[in-house]
């Protein structure tokens, strides 16, 4: 049977069908997190009729977008229009499989991992660009444009405070940046915490979330690039956007918050299944912490103007991230690590 | 360059601030109501759609067909009826109809009425599936409310009086009437 | 001129409304884009006629009353209050004191809870979605509070000519001083999480600059005018009612941009918590409903009466002939002079821009279309 099927096969598929269940199971339960979290700072109790506490609302909400019919506009481009959904959240998908979950828990581990992520990551503004293009409605387009102009002008922030990390472990590679930071994580050095914090803002820009959801801004393109979707497709965006913030989380836990490793005093570095369990936990209470924040901070400010946005990025980000590089450049020369 | 990182520090002290007030309000308890469940006190002043009074001593309405009310209306949504019974000198109401989808509750109708046979009722869930279910006959629901509260409605009872019986009969029985239902 | 799409120039004709989330309302405007800039912006208006001043002359005065909290749902009191107001000076009818001090109350507790109103909306205008639920939280208060002695929760229809519906009670006048402790705490949470706001400052300030010249041009009112720096009241300079026994001060700021349109609002907010308490702490005994004759005969003559509604100047002119009917009425609502400003204000903004500044202004359509 191992001559039929390749035991890397078998590995790889069921990998894959784990991870597509994980980021599933991630929208279901972020979309819950979110109305909840939203709920209560806005000091009501968020869904609560379907099921206790109004757990299985997503579920529920779930089926209902399936149910209904996937509308296609008169004059859309409607190959494109019905690829663009496809093309948000597959992506996202793929790219999970090079994130460390655990020591053992990761599918592929490339020596370009934190490259292969990030191009990934990178198609989701392609996907907006589709959408808001072959909807043939003005409102889509202008999000699309948006997005892209967004999304061109903060990948450079993100590399950068990437980039930090990189040079400091030299390596691309995921699980040589996890174990770089055993005892001690990145963003506890002043560099690091100077890439962590401009990686989380650019993350947001990346995942257009608040206040940088210019490409869905609601008050001004009613809802920007999936204006016109519905049912489905409408579902799969959002399905893209959730596996997109889970991803943008995952980078920053490994590179900058330690990846799987618990505090010093906590730290669990086994490969047995209790120990991997552990590591499960850290890396996931981590990784929920930042899209608990970023939740948060949705729901707390007003959203950025389009040139602010940009000036933003251009005048803040890039400069202060450079800067970051060249003084991590020069400590890591003057210091060498470990 | 010490004022461009002062706005950066400035500004993001600021955001700080905003989470933390929003961070203190997500852990303080809802203030909302579980609406079909839980619901909230209604005030005695709420002007609903108009009902007509209950006479709880006669479960009779009040209205003495005066057709005030219809024509205060501002927006004629009232049309009512009444009927003399054989006999009588005083006409009975035996239709009142209210299409409330016109209604303003401006509150004249109620107003207006000599002998304020009008009220407002309190029903606030008021939500219907055709505009032809907000056409009240008022006399009905005076029917169905005074069977609530445990009276047999006597409203658009065309019987013809008694007879009229001879003037002392008449002054007794009134005060024994009123003075069996108080005590 | 609508703009309409012109090949032969590069840009983009784009219709925001009559169904968009910004434009509060069934309000149009048709916009020339270039990328994201403004170029042109023509709004258009009527699509919410329902024809008020016309049947404000073939109604009674009492018939027409309800229809006045139909044009202004934000604060219908005050558009209430003009009305008995023009009327009652057309038919010569003395309303007693406390019923002036009631209206007075209740007026401005009903501008309070339109400038909450427009503040949450505004803020969803910027894309920030919780503001409008705190502000919410405390309209609701003031809602529940009339509620209570009016009856009904947005068309009030309280006033009556010559006074008012009912009478306060001590449930009202207590809720409304533990309201007037409880706004001023809130106002405080107001300013933490939205004035001082990094990107609310970036957002508003600057944007949206109206000068006094352009305020004047288009007889904008109300916090568009005061925000421009014209200390332009009614309240003071036509004073009505009781007004000049009460103590305030018309808040002013002279930037005239959209932030300073919040200032003021914000700041009338307290003035009108001031005016509140006072009010509360004067209010005379005495019956709250004149007599009136059944049948109300205006005039012959006629009649003007303005009032500061939330938003603005709010005038209505009335000509009586001798009937109980108005032979004719003419409302001038303050949103409209506000909206026309829009045109010129837009030119050359972002869109997003664009959005900042018609929340900034405060418009209700209905009150526009009439
Ligand atoms: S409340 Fe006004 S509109 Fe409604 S029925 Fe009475 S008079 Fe007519
Ligand atoms: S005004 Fe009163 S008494 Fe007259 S018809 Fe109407 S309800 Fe009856």
């Amino acid at each position: 049977m191992s001559n039929a099927l390749p035991p890397d096969l078998i590995r790889l598929v069921v990998s894959l069908a784990v991870v597509v269940g994980f980021a599933f199971a991630n929208a279901a339960v972020l979309v819950l997190v979110e109305r909840k979290v939203c709920g209560h700072i806005q000091r009501r109790p968020g869904p609560f009729e379907v099921g206790p506490h109004g757990l299985l609302q997503t579920a529920i909400d779930g089926l209902k977008l399936m149910g209904k019919q996937i509308l296609v506009p008169d004059n859309a481009d409607t190959k494109l229009f019905r690829l663009a959904p496809i093309l948000s959240f597959v992506p996202p998908i793929a790219a999970l499989i090079v994130v460390p979950f655990a020591k053992v828990l990761q599918v592929r581990d490339l020596d370009i991992g934190v490259l292969f992520i990030l191009s990934l990551a990178a198609v989701n503004v392609l996907a907006i660009l589709v959408a808001g293009w072959s909807s043939a409605n003005k409102y889509s387009l202008f999000g699309a444009i948006r997005a892209v102009a967004q999304n061109v002008a903060y990948e450079i922030p993100l590399l950068l405070s990437l980039l930090v990390v990189v040079m400091w472990v030299g390596s691309f590679r995921m699980s040589d940046i996890v174990a770089a930071q055993d005892g001690f994580w990145f963003v506890f050095t002043p560099m690091g915490f100077v890439a962590f914090l401009i990686y989380f803002v650019t993350g947001l820009a990346e995942t257009n979330r608040a206040p940088f959801d210019l490409p869905e801004a609601e008050s001004e393109l009613t809802a920007g690039f999936h204006t016109e979707y519905a049912g489905m497709g409408f579902g799969l965006f959002f399905l893209g956007e959730y596996t997109n913030m889970l991803l943008m989380a995952a980078i920053a836990t490994t590179c900058f918050l330690g990846g799987w490793n618990g505090p010093w005093f906590l730290a669990v570095s086994g490969t047995g299944v209790v120990a991997t369990l552990i590591q499960l936990c850290w890396f996931l209470v981590k990784v929920y912490g930042i899209i608990l924040v970023m939740v948060w901070i949705r729901w707390t400010f007003p959203r950025v103007r389009f040139d602010q946005l940009l000036n933003f990025c251009w005048k803040v980000l890039i400069p202060i991230s450079m800067a970051n590089l060249v003084a991590t450049a020069v400590v890591a020369k003057l210091v060498p690590l470990g | 360059m010490i004022r461009y990182f002062q706005e950066i520090f400035s500004g993001l002290w600021s955001l700080l601030v905003g989470m933390r007030l929003t961070a203190r309000m997500a852990v303080a308890p809802t203030i909302t109501t579980h609406y079909p469940f839980d619901t909230l006190e209604i005030t005695p002043n709420f002007r609903g759609h108009i009902d007509l009074v209950i006479n709880p001593k006669t479960a009779r309405d009040k209205c003495i067909v005066c057709m005030m009310c219809q024509r205060a209306c501002p927006s004629g949504c009232i049309s009512l009826k009444g009927e003399k019974p054989e006999g009588a000198k005083k006409k009975v109401l035996t239709e009142y109809h209210l299409d409330f989808t016109k209604c303003s509750l401006c509150g004249n109708c109620v107003e207006t009425c000599p002998v304020n046979a009008l009220e407002y009722s309190r029903d606030y869930q008021l939500a219907g599936f055709s505009r032809h279910e907000f056409h009240f006959d008022l006399v009905d629901r005076f029917r169905q409310r005074a069977r609530e509260q445990g009276l047999d409605p006597k409203v658009g009872d065309l019987t013809p009086p008694p007879p009229k019986p001879p003037k002392p009969a008449a002054t007794e029985t009134a005060p024994d009437a009123s003075g069996s239902t108080d005590g | 001129m609508i703009p309409r799409p012109d090949p032969s120039q590069e840009t983009l004709v784009l219709n925001m409304g009559p169904q968009h989330p910004s434009t509060h309302g069934v309000l149009r405007v048709v916009l020339r884009l270039d990328g994201e800039y403004v170029l042109e912006a023509h709004p258009v208006i009527g699509y919410g006629h329902r024809m008020h001043e016309l049947m404000g002359e073939v109604r009674t005065s009492s018939g027409f009353y309800a229809n006045v909290g139909r044009m202004d749902y934000g604060g219908a009191l005050s558009f209430g209050h003009g009305h008995v107001l023009a009327v009652e000076k057309l038919a010569g009818i003395e309303v007693p004191p406390r019923a002036e001090y009631i209206r007075v109350i209740t007026t401005e507790m009903n501008r309070i809870a339109s400038h909450l109103l427009w503040f949450g909306a505004f803020l969803l205008d910027l894309g920030a979605f919780t503001p409008i639920l705190y502000s919410f939280d405390d309209r609701e208060f003031i809602l529940d509070l009339l509620e209570h002695v009016t009856g009904a929760r947005l068309t009030f229809s309280y006033h009556r000519i010559g006074g008012v519906a009912r009478d306060l009670d001590d449930k009202f006048i207590e809720g409304t001083r533990v309201f007037l402790r409880r706004m001023r705490e809130r106002l405080d949470v107001y300013d933490k999480l939205v004035t001082g706001n990094v990107i609310f400052r970036k957002r508003a300030e600057g944007v949206g600059v109206i000068d006094k010249d352009t305020v004047l041009k288009y007889g904008a009112t109300g916090p568009v005018a005061r925000g421009s720096g014209l200390a332009y009241d009614i309240r003071r300079v036509e004073p009505y009612s009781v007004y000049p026994d009460l103590e305030f001060e018309i808040p002013t700021a002279t930037e005239g941009d959209s932030f300073a349109r919040y200032r003021v609002r914000l700041a009338e907010i307290e003035q009108c918590l001031r005016i509140v308490e006072q009010a509360l702490d004067r209010l005379p005994d005495g019956p709250v409903q004149a007599k009136v004759p059944k049948k109300v005969k205006l005039g012959p003559g006629d009649a003007y009466q303005a009032v500061e509604a939330a938003r603005g100047e709010l005038d209505y002119y009335l000509v009586g002939d001798g009937s109980d009917v108005p032979y004719r009425m003419k409302i001038r609502p303050p949103s409209f002079s506000n909206l026309s400003l829009l045109g010129e204000v837009c030119q050359g903004v972002l869109l997003s821009d664009l959005v900042t500044i018609m929340g900034s202004l405060d418009l209700v359509i209905p009150e526009i279309d009439r």
